[in-house]
């Protein structure tokens, strides 16, 4: 062979020709892929570009500063009709947010309850958490909001019954209607007071911590800390003398009037989103807890920990570490299934802007471009931050 | 002396409050205070509701009958159910053609029902006609226009076949892309890798319904003049390409969790990267990752419902149609405890069909 070399009585491997040698197939393969791919993005942009021109639409988001003339049913900020499109974005993407902590807050309580309760040692308990879980997970979300919107919350009484369900607490098919706080001056150093005791934990938690690595002394963190996130703020408010005033609702002839209004469409996205949800995170606790081996806990207990002990130091820590990531998880599922709010109208991000806005500009590439960029940085933003967090806790091995 | 006569006295029975149903009520139910409390609580709540969901769904409910004056009792209206059960199944397809769709019911079932035996010899040949054979078939059934068949526009097409029709070709179409794109993620070439990371990182991060928006508002606008696809197309293609990439990911956690001596070992036999994969790698990673791929398909199945916000009829926008139809008043409840119902029982068989694949699959190596 020509490109066999004969060196002192060594024989070197023949060279394989280029269409057998696997680094030059890879880098061929790559430069075709590439190609493609290039041809591909090109064609789509010239189509796009065509198409664009033969149905006279204009590119740019210049008309982000255009009168958007649609009111939206709910918003955080003040809104009305003279408003740019641009300000429906902002509302939109503020509801979205809104709808998703609170729906993660409420579906992380109930999921953990829920998950703890599948493990009972009553068997009722254990059941019905079960049946819980599996009814939920295995039908369509969709269907459950369109059942809670449109069977539970519409057919309730109009206005002029509505049911009371405590005092100054009303509910009927218009919604919910709750007092509305009105704050007064001087309620800012509550919040203020609010967001020291916030910062005050995470010191006390650090500190904690690296008094028990150095001495072994415990400290009460849970109490301590629940006494200064309620006792700070309480203290303020008490000394800057309760400048908080409710506006409760008041029965007219029709309606109600006064109070704050939480909207149905609000309610059953709410409702829906938080029980399906914590129905995954039921599943995802009961395995975090089964996963922590039960030689954990009878070591613990032989070591002399209390009950509380055990669980706060040996099985919580462990079982957090196989919890936390699919809770995340879970976490980016809710907020990108906030966007099925478009089928009852509720106006989130997807419904008012992919939807309303849309429909009236016109600028689809532009208005979903920016819809997906919104969700996909969440979701990236998010994922970096839990790579982060899965390296600081994986179990370090030899 | 009788000492080599000597026999132990018979064992005595476990005491009787440790064993049968008594012990059982003992530690299930009794076995604190805390928890007797509960159990007398719970227990009087679920008779009482209990009873009130049987006679509204069973004791009190209509049954008979065909339009609304038929619903006169407090209970449920399963008239309305009976009634609006055709559109329910078949939306608008034509009275006269809905024998095609029995026909393809009936093949699914044909072919799908045999795998829940445990002594069925054809699997594999059952199996690869359902993912070949079967939506050919099916396609000319309910496509038509061919072999005397009148056509049928995809625009009447709905309801419960509809919902299968996406969901079986997002399966079909979304599992070979997606282990595509999980071994593209694992191949040593950058750019390939670059590539499949974007594809799957781009459609995992973002909520179905805004691609499904894509789908049929901009890509219209992708195409080349005078191609047009129809929505039920665009749909399908949206749906494919967002559950690809979840599947990706799956499949990707199956190829990780394989040792590399695996990987070693076929090169060491000489295998090339195809055939390694095809013998070697895929089969073990795959069997892992079944029960991941299931809820895959599980949520694949749900998400088939989001359709209707781009205005197709599958199941539970026929449901809706029907619910604010004016001839029946107040079934709203019925209608989507009864949607929910089918919804659960094809979602429960899938997930539970996993669990026992699952176990018959476990056959060693897992760490």
């Amino acid at each position: 062979m020509a490109d066999q070399q004969n060196t002192g009585g060594v024989t070197m491997p023949s060279k394989p020709p280029p269409w057998n040698d696997p680094v030059v197939r890879s880098i061929v393969f790559q430069i075709v892929a590439l190609i493609l791919l290039a041809w591909f993005f090109w064609t789509i942009f010239q189509n796009t570009l065509t198409n664009m021109e033969t149905r006279g639409i204009s590119t740019g988001f210049a008309f982000l500063n255009r009168e958007a003339g649609f009111g939206i049913l709910m918003s955080l900020i003040e809104y009305d009709e003279s408003h740019t499109y641009g300000r429906t974005f902002v509302v939109g993407l503020l509801n979205t947010i809104l709808v998703s902590v609170l729906g993660i807050i409420i579906a992380t309580i109930l999921g953990f309850v829920m998950g703890v309760a599948r493990l009972s040692d009553n068997w009722i308990v254990a059941r019905l958490a079960s049946i819980y879980v599996e009814t939920l997970r295995n039908i369509p979300l969709l269907l459950q909001l369109f059942f809670w919107y449109t069977a539970v919350l519409q057919a309730l009484p109009g206005p002029r019954s509505s049911l009371k369900l405590s005092e100054n607490i009303y509910l009927n098919n218009r919604g919910l209607n709750i007092p509305k706080p009105i704050f007064q001056d001087g309620f800012e150093f509550v919040w203020i007071a609010l967001l020291v005791a916030i910062a005050g934990i995470f010191v006390l938690l650090r500190w904690a911590t690296k008094r028990l690595d150095e001495t072994g002394h415990t400290f009460p963190v849970f109490w301590t800390s629940v006494g200064l996130f309620i006792g700070l703020p309480l203290l303020v408010f008490l000394i800057m003398g309760l400048p908080l005033n409710f506006e409760v609702a008041r029965a007219t002839r029709f309606s109600l009037s006064g109070g704050a209004n939480l909207i149905p469409e609000f309610i059953a996205l709410l409702i829906g989103l938080s029980t399906y949800t914590a129905a995954f995170i039921a599943e995802i606790v009961r395995a975090g807890i089964l996963a922590v081996s039960h030689g954990q806990t009878e070591a613990a207990r032989s070591l002399g920990l209390r009950h509380g002990q055990t669980l706060q130091l040996i099985v919580i820590p462990q079982a957090m570490r196989v919890i936390i990531p699919p809770l995340t998880s879970q976490y980016l599922n809710l907020t990108k299934n906030s966007s099925l709010a478009a089928a009852i109208a509720y106006p989130d991000l997807v419904s008012v802007f992919a939807g309303t806005t849309l429909n009236q500009a016109g600028q689809a590439l532009e208005i979903i471009g920016m819809v997906m960029a919104v969700y996909l940085s969440l979701s990236l933003g998010i994922s970096f931050l839990m790579n982060l967090y899965n390296k600081k806790m994986a179990l370090v091995e030899r | 002396m009788t000492d080599s006569n000597w026999q132990p006295a018979p064992s005595l029975p476990p005491p009787a409050a440790t064993v049968g149903w008594i012990g059982w009520v003992r530690a299930n139910l009794i076995s604190s205070f805390s928890n007797s409390v509960l159990t007398v609580v719970l227990g009087v709540a679920i008779i009482y509701y209990g009873w009130q969901i049987l006679d509204w769904a069973l004791f009190s409910a209509d049954f008979a009958g065909v339009d609304q004056k038929d619903c006169e009792s407090s209970g449920a209206c399963w008239v309305f159910i009976r009634s609006r059960l055709d559109f329910f199944i078949y939306g608008f397809y034509p009275n006269a053609e809905i024998w095609r769709i029995n026909v393809m019911f009936g093949l699914l079932a044909v072919l799908i029902i045999p795998h829940f035996f445990e002594g069925f010899k054809h699997k594999k040949l059952f199996g690869w006609l359902l993912i070949t054979a079967f939506p050919v078939v099916s396609g000319i059934l309910l496509l038509g226009g061919i072999l005397g068949l009148e056509p049928v526009e995809t625009d009447k097409w709905g309801g419960l076949a509809l919902t299968l029709v996406l969901a079986f070709v997002g399966i079909v179409a979304a599992l070979p892309l997606g282990i595509l794109l999980a071994l593209g993620r694992r191949s040593d070439m950058p750019i390939i890798r670059g590539i499949c990371v974007c594809f799957i990182e781009l459609w995992r991060g973002v909520p179905l319904i805004s691609v499904l928006f894509m789908a049929s508002v901009m890509l219209p606008l992708f195409l080349p003049e005078g191609v047009n696809f129809n929505k039920l197309l665009r749909a399908l293609i949206g749906i494919t390409m967002f559950q690809s990439a979840y599947m990706a990911e799956v499949v990707r956690g199956g190829l990780q969790a394989i040792p590399k001596g695996q990987y070693e070992a076929a090169a060491a036999l000489g295998l090339g990267y195809w055939k390694s994969m095809r013998l070697i790698i895929l089969p073990q990673a795959l069997k892992l990752v079944i029960p991941g791929i299931v809820n895959t398909f599980i949520g694949l199945f749900k998400d088939t419902t989001l359709v209707l916000i781009i205005g197709l009829f599958e199941v539970l926008q026929t449901m809706n149609t029907s619910i604010t139809d004016p001839a029946w008043s107040n079934v709203a409840v019925e209608g989507y405890v009864f949607a929910g119902a089918v919804f659960w029982v094809f979602c429960y068989a899938m997930s539970k069909y996993s669990q026992a694949l699952e176990r018959k699959l476990h056959t060693g190596h897992k760490r």
